[in-house]
């Protein structure tokens, strides 16, 4: 029988999988199973919920011959495999930069900087939206929020203008300029909080339990992390299908980390890398640092504080998966350190001055960490490095803006430049 | 002393689908245990075996976090309002 073209016709039952090769939601805690939907936390224990799945057969040929975007590797995330047919951003697949200039500057070998600023709205977060979006349409919301610490806001409202799709997010209402505005611009509702993300994230809680609206990282959870695994995915492709030996990653939610861990387990299991030790650092603010402190007293409970630091995209106080990025760090050979505000800002315009990569303050918190982890020993300066800048400095320029300030001002004369120049040497 | 507490969506089977329930107690603790009384099954939901808030259970009173103040023997007074909120994170 041959296909009717009638519109009519029911959904054909060749028709790709919502989730793709996604089959349960499994408490991270308790092991318990769960079917897909929109349940975040297990019912038995309160424990966060991830996605199970079961991948069958993937080769790099099929990774290779898929679209410049994330969605390269949909057969290894919840979502359809048409996906990029789809109506999304298509983020992902940034550049992986060859940090020689930095390396030299820090005495290190072979550094690289995965630099995730690239994409759509200039943080790594537009990779865990697209995910999200797609199970919100899936399950059906027609309103997608979130809580955020700036960049999720501003992905959330763009991926949602380009879907179709209502948005409502929240955030600090002391947040940078820059993270208003480009969220803002996308024309979904835009609700400041006077408090801190913390008391953002409680708020949006109960939101998402009373209005049955799809909140990214809140009941889309589950499916919105598994975003971050792309990074992982990438940087082993990038490198051509290996492992790094070390990767420094920032500390928000402490979910980042975890799933560039999980990326690369799951690579080994499907055979497309060898299994080669790759040792995950976490780094964090020392104004806001519960997990770091967690780790330095060897403890597997990360106790909260009440954030205060220049990095206000990882001002995390309460991160829920600070336990899991102990668990990483201690397990792959990494560490955790924290770096204070003006060791951030001198990672910042250290990055820039070296490799032209302007990165927002968690940029230069990973910076600044990969240097006092090397002063201390616990990174090898002689061992491949990757390290993940998540954001674009043009929307922190609060942070900067003290300490890069113009040179000099002159009249528009020769002589005065000449003089100007002959001073400084130039 | 009565107070109120907020019960979020995935404990309201416990509480017949109710938003919010009054319950008497001088503390949390004491709060947790009249709560148990009327809706049978919820206290092990926010305590683990040792009798500990669960690890990923934020409970909060008057808007402060617990863990801030005194835990289970946070005083609760007449007129507090209590939530219980799964944790849940990501910027």
């Amino acid at each position: 029988m041959t296909a009717s073209l009638d519109a009519a016709s029911p959904p054909s039952p060749a028709s790709p999988s919502s989730f793709g090769p996604a089959r349960e939601l499994v408490c991270r805690a308790c092991g318990a199973t769960f079917p897909l939907g929109d349940s975040y936390a297990c019912m038995e224990c309160f424990g966060p919920l991830e996605i199970g799945y079961d991948f069958g057969t993937v080769t790099h040929a099929d990774i290779e011959t898929g679209p410049q975007s994330m969605w390269r590797y949909a057969s290894l995330l919840p979502v359809p495999s048409d996906i990029a047919t789809r109506k999304n951003l298509s983020p992902g697949m940034t550049k992986l930069v060859k940090a020689d200039n930095l390396a030299a500057a820090l005495g290190m070998k072979a550094l690289w900087v995965k630099d995730d600023s690239g994409n759509p709205t200039h943080s790594f977060k537009d990779r865990v939206v697209a995910i999200a979006l797609s199970a919100a349409q899936e399950l059906g919301f027609t309103t997608v929020g979130c809580a955020s610490t700036g960049n999720l806001a501003g992905a959330v409202a763009a991926a949602a203008a380009r879907a179709g799709l209502r948005s409502c997010v929240f955030a600090p209402s002391d947040l940078e300029a820059g993270k208003l505005v480009t969220t803002a611009v996308y024309g979904g509702t835009l609700v400041t909080v006077d408090g801190n993300y913390d008391e953002v994230n409680r708020l949006c809680s109960e939101v998402a339990g009373d209005l049955g609206w799809g909140f990214v990282n809140v009941n889309l959870r589950p499916y919105y992390a598994e975003g971050s695994k792309t990074v992982g995915y990438e940087i082993a492709e990038q490198l051509g299908w290996r492992l790094p030996r070390q990767v420094v990653s920032p500390i928000a939610s402490g979910s980042l980390m975890t799933k560039v861990d999980k990326a690369f387990r799951e690579l080994v299991g499907l055979g497309l890398v060898e299994d080669s030790p790759a040792a995950i650092f976490g780094a964090q603010a020392t104004g806001c640092s519960p997990v770091s402190a967690a780790w330095a007293a060897g403890h597997d409970v990360v106790q909260p504080v009440r954030p205060d630091t220049i990095a206000k995209s990882l001002a995390i106080g309460n991160p829920a998966d600070g336990p899991y990025a102990i668990d990483v760090a201690r397990r792959t050979g990494g560490a955790i350190a924290d770096v204070a505000d003006d060791e951030i800002v001198a990672g910042i315009q250290l990055l820039a001055a070296t490799e032209g990569i302007f990165a927002e303050t968690a940029g230069g918190v990973t910076v600044a960490t990969l240097g006092k982890l090397l002063d201390a020993g616990l990174i090898d300066p002689e061992a491949e490095t990757v390290i993940l800048n998540t954001g674009d400095g043009l929307k922190t320029l609060d942070a900067v803006a003290p300490v890069a300030t113009p040179t000099v001002t002159i009249a528009p004369r020769y002589a005065e430049f000449r003089a100007f120049a002959e001073e400084k040497g130039l | 002393m009565s107070v109120s507490v907020r019960i979020p969506t995935i404990l309201r089977p416990y509480t017949a689908g109710a938003s919010e329930v009054a319950a008497d107690g001088g503390t949390l603790a004491e709060v947790i245990d009249a709560i148990e009384v009327d809706h049978p099954g919820l206290k092990a939901r926010v305590l683990d075996d040792d009798g500990s808030i669960r690890r990923f259970v934020n409970v909060y009173v008057n808007d402060d976090d617990v863990r801030f103040a005194e835990g289970l023997a946070t005083a609760t007074p007449d007129g507090t309002s209590i939530s219980i909120i799964p944790a849940v994170a990501g910027g």
